[in-house]
């Protein structure tokens, strides 16, 4: 069937008649790739401008309305050996971006503010150990109060707000003592400004608002980012639906499209991208992704199918839902609800921090007023004591330590095509000490491969792979992979739920079940062989082949499985799948610890043990079935080749076929969980320092932003390391 | 000590002029793509040669 291809949801126009698209390219490594799409498209009639994002790996492409099809811009870009997915901005983006530029417009007001104040300070400091004139002292005074007042107002608003919206909510969270402490700091600076005194602390405040401003924006960008590669993620999975139109047409919609109502039509050998109801037709569905069961069900009319599923023999009407009603949606709805509220009781290292914090400072900056006061100082000198800590505990080093290692982890770990879904992530995937697998699509390739191939003479395949080229069955298609895709036999003749037969040299030839090409014989022989391989027949006159196909193991997961024990985590295998099907690739990557044949509600409870022990799990899964399993675990992660739902579950996502990037972000994590720890104790040791010397009222402006400054630095060198030195690099992936 | 009344007003307006700067790279998307340029500038496509077709080269 000829479909046409629609891709208009994704086209934007603008006024003046130029409209604009953004794609996801796979595979732009480098300068080259960005030099060869540019200049390719650019070649283009039509085509207006084409600009590669390198750090994001999308193509913003704008031509003249009319001019071309969008799918033209796919098409050139896959002559030029690029793979191009059509991306939808999410609708969350555009608020993260705005709040992006927000922060760093603040950043930019408050850089600027803390430069010229501290012009303005260093000549007063010395001043100061000269012969400074009190006048002129005065003047540089007021000068700072003049850029410090308005910049403080404006750009401290991030911590205001946050102070405000805590304190009414009767909270305290780490923005309370910052807004103190600016304020306090201001207010006093300006009084004793009033008093012409020597010490103002005009520069301290806003220095304060900018190392702050600084975490907070990196904090940002991280979320904008994992939110970019989620984008990304989807536009990767590229899934399209063949629409029914009214009037009978196909067309070939993307998922984004397609609404509740929308009849879509499935043939033989595609993927269910749609949840629904069957209209018409009847064939076997392979349902692995969903239950992890290999083993595919027969289907009709009024049965609920899943996204997903791969449809195997017949073509399928499908009448799309929006809330699937299934009885096994419904249940891991009800599964996924539950597990939520277990990994919501997990608080973050920043905010346990917080926590210690913040009741910690002011009840030093408490003790300090009240000890000067009982020591005789009279209480306007002793409150500028209590500032002066205040403004020297604040957490500039506190609020660096977390974002920035984060950030430069989350870049090393995309570089290894891991995906970094939740910042925090980083720190629970450094915790944990077992490592649960599903089987299916997880140690396992998402689509089946030949498994005997070594057995079989090269012409038998090749005439095989002929006839099974012919066909979109993925267990012929495995074939015809195996045979390096041949062209295809002509005048194939396909047997609904039989297999297929054509006439080659005057004699039938049929690939198919075992029963139609009658190989009983050859296939018991090849069943003992590969107990869990499915089988497929060849039968050409009198010679005969039986194929065996089945899930291969993934690249490196053997590689994968031994980092894992070198890190120390237990490896276990919880599947959905039979267990004569589980047992062999436990055998094979040698886990001992298998389970088989487990519902996704006994997933659950098989965690909930582990748990229950003290263990931190690393669930590793695909499937609709693994993913209240996802959500459950302490951290977790999936293929890009998973369901939405799992995808959606996990907190990281890797893409390729090698399992190797799970062993590689955990080194990642750990390394990064290590610095951040780092950073917190470098924090504490700087206020263990600082605070005795500002209790003690020798905290003047220049000790204060000397030690503001030289902290932040440090502490965002040290996360400088997160990316580096790995042990292993993996040098296929890295860009 | 007059010499201060130019002095200063020149620094913040310098000062001025550079967040004026950053301002200007923000709103024309020159943070957007931190990797991109600089391997754009060792293009050499705007010295057009003629018999130049290169088109792809990987």
């Amino acid at each position: 069937m000829a479909a046409q291809q629609d891709l208009s949801v994704f086209v934007r126009h603008r006024e003046s008649g130029v409209a604009g698209m953004e794609l996801a390219v796979e595979n732009i490594r480098c300068a080259g790739c960005m030099h060869a799409i540019e200049n390719g498209l650019a070649h283009e009639t039509g085509i207006l401008s084409a600009r590669v994002n390198l750090a994001l790996k999308r193509v913003t492409v704008e031509w003249t309305e009319g001019a071309l099809r969008p799918e033209a811009v796919i098409e050139r870009l896959s002559r030029l050996g690029f793979k191009a997915y059509p991306f939808l901005p999410a609708s969350g983006r555009d608020d993260d971006t705005s709040e992006e530029r927000r922060l760093l417009r603040y950043l930019g007001v408050a850089g600027f503010a803390s430069m010229n104040i501290m012009l303005l300070s260093v000549s007063v400091w010395s001043g100061n150990s000269s012969d400074i004139n009190p006048v002129t002292r005065d003047f540089f005074h007021w000068l700072s109060a003049l850029i410090a007042l308005p910049t403080a107002a404006y750009a401290g608003r991030p911590f205001f707000e946050s102070a405000l919206r805590a304190l009414r909510a009767g909270a305290v969270n780490m923005d309370v003592p910052i807004t103190l402490g600016i304020v306090l700091a201001l207010g006093m600076s300006v009084v004793v400004t009033w008093n012409h005194a020597e010490h103002a602390y005009f520069d301290g405040a806003v220095m304060l608002i900018f190392f702050l401003l600084i975490g907070r924006y990196l904090d940002q960008l991280m979320r904008r980012r994992t939110r970019d590669l989620a984008g990304n993620l989807a536009a990767l999975k590229a899934e399209t639906a063949t629409r029914l139109l009214p009037n009978g047409e196909a067309m070939v919609t993307p998922i984004a499209a397609i609404v509740p109502g929308d009849r879509v039509l499935i043939q033989p050998g595609e993927r269910v991208s749609v949840d629904g109801i069957i209209e018409t037709g009847s064939s076997e569905i392979d349902q692995s992704l969903v239950t992890g069961e290999t083993l595919p069900h027969a289907v009709m009319a009024g049965a609920q199918v899943y996204a997903g599923t791969v449809n195997l023999s017949g073509a399928l009407t499908v009448k799309v839902e929006a809330a699937a009603s299934g009885t096994l949606l419904d249940e891991i709805d009800a599964l996924m609800a539950r597990a939520v509220e277990s990994r919501s009781r997990y608080v973050k290292l920043s905010d346990r921090a917080a926590r210690l914090y913040a009741p910690l400072v002011h009840a030093t900056a408490l003790a300090t007023l009240l000890g000067w006061m009982a020591f005789g100082l009279p209480w306007p000198e002793a409150l500028i004591i209590a500032i002066t800590v205040l403004i020297i505990t604040c957490p500039c080093a506190l609020g660096l330590a977390i974002p920035a290692v984060q950030v430069v982890a989350a870049s090393a770990l995309f570089r290894r095509k891991v995906m970094l879904k939740q910042g925090d992530a980083l720190e629970r995937l450094a915790e944990a000490d077992v490592a649960v697998f599903d089987k299916t699509g997880t140690l396992t390739l998402p689509d089946p491969d030949l498994v005997n191939g070594a057995e079989i003479d090269a012409t038998t395949l090749q005439a095989a792979g002929r006839l099974a080229a012919a066909s979109r069955h993925p267990l012929a298609r495995a074939i015809a992979r195996a045979a390096g895709h041949p062209a295809p036999a002509s005048d194939v003749s396909e047997n609904h739920g039989a297999g297929l037969s054509a006439i080659v040299d005057g004699i039938e030839t049929r690939l198919g079940s075992v029963t139609y090409c009658e190989a009983g014989a050859e296939a018991a022989i090849v069943a003992a062989r590969h107990p869990a391989a499915s089988l497929i027949a060849w039968r050409h006159g009198n010679e005969c082949a039986v194929f065996a196909v089945d899930q291969k193991i993934r690249p490196e997961a053997r590689d994968c499985i031994a980092a894992l024990r070198g890190l120390g985590l237990e490896i276990r295998i919880l599947s959905g799948d039979r267990s004569e099907a589980v047992a062999p690739v436990a055998s094979a990557l040698g886990i001992t610890k298998a389970e088989a044949g487990l519902r996704p509600d006994e997933k659950l409870k098989a965690l909930d043990r582990l748990s229950a022990k003290g263990r931190k799990v690393l669930m590793i899964g695909d499937g609709l079935n693994d993913a209240p399993a996802l959500t459950k675990a302490h951290v977790s992660i999936s293929p890009i080749s998973a369901t939405d739902l799992a995808q959606a579950s996990a907190d990281i996502v890797f893409i390729g076929d090698s399992l190797m990037p799970v062993a590689d972000s955990l080194r990642i994590a750990r390394r990064a969980r290590n610095l951040m720890l780092e950073n917190l104790w470098f924090a504490v040791l700087y206020n263990a320092v600082a605070v005795p010397i500002a209790v003690a009222g020798f905290a003047t402006p220049l000790v204060a932003a000397v030690a503001m400054s030289g902290s932040s630095l440090v502490v965002t060198l040290n996360a400088l390391r997160a990316g580096r030195g790995l042990p292993r690099q993996n040098t296929g992936v890295a860009a | 000590m007059n010499i201060l009344v130019i002095l200063f007003p020149l620094a913040l307006g310098l000062g001025l002029l550079g967040l004026a700067a950053f301002f200007w790279c923000m709103r024309t998307g020159q943070f957007s793509d931190l990797e991109g340029p600089s391997w754009r500038i060792l293009r050499d496509d705007d010295l057009r040669s003629p018999g130049d077709t290169r088109t792809n080269d990987h």
